[in-house]
């Protein structure tokens, strides 16, 4: 046992929290916010520079065959910076995806150009009406001449507007529900028939909703082998949502340090805040949260690994990441809500990042399934 | 005992309810319902179609305007009017600063303000909150220094609800600032915003509303007829005010109507193929928040009972606050649940036909943290409960 990083993990942890302390500082994410692109170009190349589009992939496509647990220092300063360059699409869902699916052309064109940061993925599975369960898909793909036809509406597609390419879900067979008949294509966004409508999200990033009418792509954009995708969504959804659960854990680390910091500095009834019993204990839960959420967080990213090296079953990686999202949901409701509180009105205001944190953590709450949902997932498997 | 109304309070609310009906614009509705938010002209509108009715200041006394209404039959039409889902009467004019009129002020002070506050001619907003006073009111720096006939006003007030639409702002001031005490040495000034030397800047919430600003005050000249009650006693109003009209903060009938709206949409939602309502967590969940505000509405009655037959009520009440706005809250959380992955959509970039009411729901979670923080934060509530009504 050995909680500490490795020598190579430290120093991309150092590195990564000074591209945040030099590029992502409040006023700089604002103006990030607000630009045309919506994320910022200069910290994702950057990104590629520091070999963190590269780690997770694997060494033949450019990568250094690294794991969920190598990157939760990245994904926690992530978090604590409340960065929204679209980094879980595309390394955490469509770059994970590629490298373990796509055929060998496929990796060869795309995986090397995600490592240098030439491409940014997106992810487009989730449906309107599937809420969390990721089998109850509709859209459809019918076989054509030379290749396939899509048809159908994707939801909330986190990073779409930003991306080179988009990966999309259809049934070529079975019915909405089904386990079976699911089949994974590789999209240009300037795809014939597919229209994007693009809006911000309550954490500041962008997303769009996707329709597709009839949307041709060649035999060569399948990815992995028709009708069987629903593993590898999962086996992708699932690596994403670990990092989702880290990048909560840097998130509460900074809204926990300012509340801390608020608590020292506000003065009311002539004594800081801080000194009232009421208000320190309430602080001490909050930490005792955020320190939970990152052991259950570290457990459920090494079973992700421990399962991608054939090492556990996929069942017991699966309930791993069910408790740590469970857990997650839950702390960063508590820690959130009791951020805001502990900081008065002042928290209410845009002017102030944690405001910010929290809206992100509460939507971390609600990507990738809700506490509800990985309950029921977590029962299912016990 | 008896829980239920009486034959004639059930005759009363099927009054109001009817009246509500048939009177209530359907516009200003819709936009209540579906969280948007009302302008100054919309706010008024409704204002002024309660004063023509004779219903928009229950709680006065009959020869001002009031209806005569007692405690239950009040409570009711609160109730009655958030089940509507009408408007909330902006609490600044109406409640608050014509209560202090009615209980400290000069004749002259009644006769100047209270029929223009009934009729709506005048947009009233508070000034009590300031940067370094927050919970610790009293601590307030803001200062009136008497010249003559008239006060010179620095300093600042923050967390100005509406401020952007005010007429007239009631602060609290400080006249002395020699005094032993922080409650001693402060007065009750009513300001004319238009006065030269007032500037309201927007302070943006995290949902990006505006709903609450700074005032800045620079030298700004205020008559001593202003002057509510005497000088350095305004901590004397200012306690009987919020001591008043308490047994509304409970939000009894918005929430009845939130959870039924709830219901509607956990019902139509579906989850694996069947409406989320029917999932035993989601319904689990819906279920405590449902039963906690049954508890409530007759806690709250047992308060309203208590104010008819005894004419007050103890610091108990602050329960009402505590355990209404955590509801509140409760149920936007359980709302933006539902919503599930799509509460994620905030605010349309290219999008025709972005759903706004989607967009709206995580917003109206977030903004409604702030319930449990203004009007005495809940922390507050429990140090009244615990030293007036525990003695601790």
């Amino acid at each position: 046992m050995n909680f500490q990083y490795t020598e190579e993990q430290q120093l991309l942890a150092d590195s990564i929290a000074r591209l945040a302390q030099e590029h992502y500082g409040f006023e700089a994410r604002k103006r990030i916010l607000q630009s045309a692109e919506g994320y910022s170009p200069e910290v994702w190349s950057r990104l590629a520079e520091l070999g963190l589009l590269a780690l997770t992939l694997p060494s033949d496509q450019g990568g250094f065959d690294g794991g969920a647990l190598d990157l939760v220092a990245t994904m926690e300063t992530i978090g604590s910076a409340l960065m929204v360059e679209p980094f879980l699409p595309t390394v955490g869902l469509g770059a994970r995806l590629l490298a373990r699916e796509g055929s060998d052309a496929l990796r060869a064109a795309l995986l090397p150009a995600v490592a240098e940061g030439r491409m940014r993925l997106a992810w487009a599975h989730d449906e309107a009406a599937a809420r969390y369960d990721a089998t109850r898909i509709e859209a459809r793909a019918e076989a054509v001449s030379g290749g396939w036809q899509i048809s159908g509406q994707k939801s909330m597609v986190i990073g779409a507007p930003a991306a080179d390419r988009l990966i999309v879900s259809a049934r070529t067979a079975g019915a909405p529900g089904d386990p079976g008949g699911l089949s994974l294509f590789l999209l240009e966004p300037a795809s014939v028939g597919l229209t994007m409508k693009t809006l911000r999200t309550q954490d500041g990033q962008r997303a769009a909703d996707l329709s597709l009418d009839a949307v041709f792509v060649a035999d060569s954009s399948l990815v992995g082998t028709e009708g069987e995708a629903l593993a590898a969504i999962e086996e992708a959804l699932d690596f994403a949502t670990v990092l989702a659960c880290a990048e909560a854990v840097g998130a509460m680390k900074y809204a926990n340090a300012a509340t801390l910091e608020y608590l020292k500095t506000r003065r009311q009834f002539g004594v800081p805040i801080g000194s009232f019993q009421a208000l320190q204990h309430r602080l001490v839960d909050m930490y005792i949260r955020a320190e939970q959420a990152r052991s259950i967080t570290l457990l459920a990213c090494s079973r992700v690994d421990a399962a991608g090296r054939g090492a556990i079953s996929t069942a017991e990686k699966m309930r791993a990441v069910s408790a740590a999202k469970l857990n997650i949901c839950d702390a960063v409701r508590h820690v959130g809500q009791e951020a805001i509180q502990l900081h008065g009105g002042m928290g209410m205001t845009q002017e102030m990042k944690v405001a910010h944190t929290f809206k992100r953590l509460t939507m971390l709450g609600q990507q990738f399934g809700d506490a509800d949902h990985h309950l029921d997932r977590y029962a299912a498997l016990t | 005992m008896n829980l239920n109304y009486s034959r004639e309070e059930l005759d009363f609310r099927d009054e109001v309810r009817s009246w509500l009906n048939d009177n209530l614009p359907k516009d200003l509705r819709t936009k209540v319902l579906e969280y948007q938010h009302l302008d100054k002209e919309e706010l008024l509108r409704w204002h002024r179609i309660l004063a023509q009715k004779g219903w928009v200041a229950p709680a006065w006394p009959v020869q001002w305007g009031g209806t005569g209404w007692n405690a239950v039959e009040r409570y009711i039409w609160e109730e009655e009017c958030a089940l509507a889902g009408a408007p909330p009467t902006v609490p600044f004019g109406i409640t608050m600063c014509a209560q202090v009129l009615l209980q400290f002020g000069s004749d002259a002070q009644k006769k100047r303000f209270l029929p223009r506050i009934y009729n709506g001619d005048d947009f009233w907003v508070q000034g009590y909150s300031e940067p370094g006073s927050g919970s610790d009111l009293a601590s307030l720096k803001t200062r009136a220094d008497r010249r003559g006939d008239r006060y010179i006003v620095n300093g600042q007030k923050i967390w100005t609800t509406l401020g952007h639409y005010g007429d007239w702002i009631f602060c609290l001031v400080r006249t002395d600032s020699q005094a032993s005490r922080n409650q001693e040495g402060i007065s009750f000034l009513l300001i004319d915003m238009k006065t030269p030397g007032i500037t309201v800047r927007p302070l943006i919430l995290l949902d990006e509303a505006h709903e609450v600003n700074e005032v800045f005050f620079d030298n700004v000249e205020v008559p001593v007829e202003n002057l509510v009650y005497e000088e350095n006693k305004g901590w004397t109003v200012a306690k009987y005010l919020l001591g008043h009209e308490r047994l509304n903060t409970g939000r009894i009938g918005a929430s009845k109507r939130e959870l039924l709206k709830l219901r509607e949409s956990a019902a139509q939602t579906l989850y694996r193929g069947r409406p989320l309502l029917e999932d035993a967590r989601f319904r689990d969940r819906f279920t405590r928040v449902e039963v906690e505000l049954t508890a409530l509405e007759i806690t709250n009655m047992r308060f309203v009972d208590e104010m008819r037959q005894t004419g007050r009520i103890g610091p108990e009440v602050s329960m009402l606050k505590i355990r209404g706005t955590e509801i509140q809250q409760a149920i936007t959380e359980l709302a933006m649940q539902v919503l599930g992955p799509r509460a994620q959509a905030f605010r349309p970039i290219d999008y025709d036909g972005f759903d706004l009411f989607e967009g709206s729901v995580a917003a109206r979670y977030f903004n409604f943290r702030k319930t449990s923080i203004y009007a005495g934060s809940n922390e507050i509530q429990r140090n009244i409960f615990a030293k007036m009504a525990l003695g601790l």
